[in-house]
């Protein structure tokens, strides 16, 4: 076991845990963004650098700071080791830094982007990026290619975590995408031009963490923040069967693997249950699915807020006597 | 004088052939070695004489074979890197090219210092000519019994192997050069590990320059004392310089470190002095990716002393007025030289060949490059000065691999040292736009 301290906080973690999956141990908004870094991939990360961090101490043996900022996905913890996220001036800057290199080939449609809503760039820029560019040139364009009739790429949206590439490589038998080119050309594709075909290949779509893999079957039908994430599962031969559906009216849009907290999917699913059981009738409904208040995918009420006794205690009489006879509803898990 | 060690035979004719390089004392560090030294004595004597990578980062030799993981029955690899594709720096080719033996020698002695039963050349894809006559030259080594099972009774037994790359700069940085000889894409491996934990196949490796590995069986010869009696402090040994620009005599001269860099610019018996007659306007000392100084910076540090070609004294003074050895591309630019535009075409350079694994390095060279290039078509502004002083200050340092800081300093040492040729290319934007225009001091009174 190792005892770090990330920004001040103490936690002890077994020895190889990575920096950052320690700090997701402490939870909260300390925990360093992460674009490319994907615990289901193994020799995912260290990337997209949005999680640099400080290592003020190196450990208790050597407690010299590192000389530069590393990447807190693939550094794994020392015994007495000091990490300085939010608490460093220097590592804010950098991530700010982080945001505009991101962005400054990005095309930035999410008006017409299906990611937007759900998008780990849209978020990142919001909390950690400036509002303004100061960048005047051209942005990179690519030639449109074809990856089959399922999965849609858009290889402008791409920041290239390579998790799509890990994902075919790990979860699948037949990896037909790379990346090609090199530098800013470096791209999405397949060599020679050829279609993603195979039981698992959806799951790319979950992976991505912007809008360059999305799913065909859902292409502009809604924003999603217009659809409600429901569980349900089936009995799948194929995979776990565990869902999210997401419905519109009554009507069932598109259909995602479940996730975690930090967008990692938990279980992965088959192309059948992706873009083929659209009805009801297919699933077994187990509830609404959670959904992080902050997001905005929640801003349609679906969850409401559950207020704790002090707030309660400072309403006014006749509004505590109507909570008290309505309890707000608890929805989720 | 100096003392040339690596390149004393380089012009024998047929050196490059076994009997003759036998003939000039070829292959005495491997009998030595193999038949009175053990493995750690070989390693000892590296150590002892100060020996620095040769390939641009300085670190010790010695101190970096002793770092390699021993463990029991894991087989361990040396792999020379022979990637050289740094801009202004050649000097590698012409070793490899007039003195395939030396390699090879080097890297027979230096595998069996390291217990490394299979070693590979990694060798850049545009140097395919150089890939046969080295591959020429191993035939030969194994047809004589220094390679192959059993070197010279010793029961030491080493196979050795050379690699083309398909020539990316990027491969030259010891992780992309593992990843690309194990057949991936070469994209820089997170660190830790290190190599010398897991390199090739996961296996402990240690990756040398060519002329490092060149300099062992020098230093095996000669002792590690010996050969740390050249030079200056902890600069030690000869270190070859490929001097290009605009120099009367541009050409690979094998040096004594400690040579006074006015010395070797103007001497006659190194370069010769600055061609048609100019004056010396910058200098670019250690390959392309090393900090650019003005003349008066390259010539004397900024407390007045003699600036010497020794790692040290180089980067005296820091990024503020210094530079660093590099790899010894030196690269001398005369008065009819545009910053602007050479910092431009440095930066295309890297723009061209990041990889594209991490995203500061990805979008930052591009943008560095748009930027470059606006400013010297006359198009800059004002703040675009600034503004790449603050993109190259976002990649260095947050990158994965080194190429980063590569792409940054150039362009931060061009805006330190050389500001008012950046200005004048706003102020004076049409003037500086046509072809061949370069900023004059006097230009700024027009």
């Amino acid at each position: 076991m190792a005892k770090i301290t990330f920004d001040g906080v103490e936690v002890e973690v077994p020895d190889g845990t990575t920096i950052l999956n320690a700090a997701r141990q402490i939870g909260g908004s300390i925990v360093p963004p992460a674009m490319c870094y994907y615990t289901p991939l193994k020799g995912s990360g260290g990337k997209c650098r949005a999680c640099l961090v400080r290592v003020a101490a190196g450990s208790a043996k050597d407690p010299r700071p590192m000389p530069k900022l590393v990447a807190s996905c693939v550094t794994p913890v020392q015994d007495g080791m000091v990490v300085e996220n939010t608490t460093s001036e220097q590592v804010l800057n950098v991530r700010k830094g982080i945001v505009e290199m991101l962005l400054i080939n990005h095309p930035l449609d999410c008006p017409v982007c299906d990611q937007a809503g759900e998008c780990d760039l849209q978020n990142f820029a919001f909390e950690h990026g400036v509002s303004t560019t100061r960048y005047q040139e051209e942005r990179r364009t690519f030639e449109k290619i074809d990856i089959g009739p399922l999965i849609q790429l858009h290889m402008t949206r791409c920041i290239l975590c390579y998790r799509c590439v890990y994902t075919a490589n790990q979860i699948t038998d037949n990896r037909v995408h790379g990346v090609l080119g090199r530098g800013d050309a470096a791209e999405i594709g397949t060599y020679i031009e050829n279609i993603i075909d195979n039981d698992f290949s959806g799951n790319v779509i979950d992976v991505c963490p912007v809008g360059a893999l999305t799913d065909k079957t859902f292409r502009f039908k809604s924003r999603v923040w217009f659809t409600k994430p429901v569980n349900a599962h089936r009995d799948c031969p194929k995979c776990s069967g565990n869902v999210v559906l997401w419905y519109k009216g009554k009507e069932v849009l598109r259909t995602t693997a479940r996730k975690d907290q930090y967008g990692e999917v938990k279980e992965w699913i088959c192309n059948e249950c992706r873009f083929e059981k659209k009805e009801t009738s297919d699933w077994t409904i187990e509830g609404p699915a959670h959904i992080d208040r902050s997001s905005v995918i929640s801003a349609n009420h679906y969850e409401l807020p559950v207020l704790n006794q002090s707030v309660i205690a400072d309403l006014p009489e006749s509004t505590q006597r109507e909570l008290a006879q309505n309890p707000p509803l608890k929805l989720g898990s | 004088m100096g003392r040339k060690l690596l390149t004393e035979h380089i012009n024998v004719e047929g050196i490059d052939t076994f009997e003759v390089y036998r003939k000039h004392g070829g292959y005495r560090s491997v009998e030595k070695a193999l038949k009175t030294m053990s493995p750690d004595e070989v390693v000892e004597e590296v150590k002892k004489s100060g020996l620095r990578g040769r390939g641009g980062a300085g670190f010790p030799t010695g101190m970096k074979w002793s770092f390699l993981a021993k463990p029991e029955g894991v087989p361990r690899y040396l792999v020379c890197n022979a990637d050289e594709s740094e801009p202004g720096t050649f000097k590698d080719r012409q070793l490899m090219s007039k003195l395939p033996h030396l390699l090879i020698e080097g890297m027979i002695t230096s595998s069996y210092a390291l217990g490394a039963n299979t070693s590979y050349i990694y060798i850049r894809g545009e140097l395919l000519y150089v890939l046969r006559i080295l591959e020429k030259a191993i035939a030969e080594a194994y047809a004589n019994g220094f390679l192959g099972k059993n070197i010279l009774g010793s029961g030491y037994d080493l196979d050795l192997h050379v690699h083309p790359g398909g020539g990316a700069y990027i491969c030259g940085e010891e992780t992309a050069l593992l990843e690309s000889l194990e057949g991936k894409r070469g994209n820089p491996r997170n660190k830790p590990p290190f190599p010398a934990m897991q390199g090739l196949y996961a296996r402990p490796t240690v990756v040398n320059n060519v002329e490092s590995i060149a300099a062992v069986p020098v230093i095996v010869n000669e002792g590690g004392d010996e050969y740390a009696k050249i030079g200056v402090g902890r600069s030690t040994g000869t270190k070859l310089i490929s001097a290009c620009g605009h120099l009367n005599k541009p050409g690979i001269y094998e040096i004594e470190l400690g040579l006074p860099v006015e010395e070797f610019i103007y001497s006659d018996e190194y370069c010769g002095g600055i061609w048609k007659g100019r004056e010396l306007k910058a200098v670019v000392a250690g390959g392309s990716s090393v900090p650019i100084l003005p003349k008066e910076l390259i010539l004397k540090t900024a407390a007045g002393e003699n600036r010497l070609m020794t790692y040290e004294s180089l980067s005296d003074g820091g990024f503020v007025t210094g530079t660093m050895l590099g790899s010894g591309g030196f690269i001398a630019m005369d008065e009819t030289t545009c910053i602007v535009r050479n910092t431009w075409n440095f930066s295309r350079f890297y723009h061209h060949e990041s990889c594209g694994q991490c995203s500061p390095c990805r979008e930052g060279t591009g943008w560095m490059e748009k930027v470059l290039h606006r400013l010297e078509h006359g198009h800059g502004h004002m703040e675009d000065i600034d503004l790449l002083v603050s993109v190259a200050k976002q990649i260095e340092g947050n990158t994965i691999c080194p190429l980063g800081e590569a792409a940054a300093w150039p362009v931060a040492a061009a805006v330190r040292h050389f500001r008012h040729e950046f200005e004048w290319h706003v102020t004076h934007a049409k003037e500086a736009a046509q072809p061949g225009a370069v900023y004059r001091p006097s230009a700024v009174l027009v």
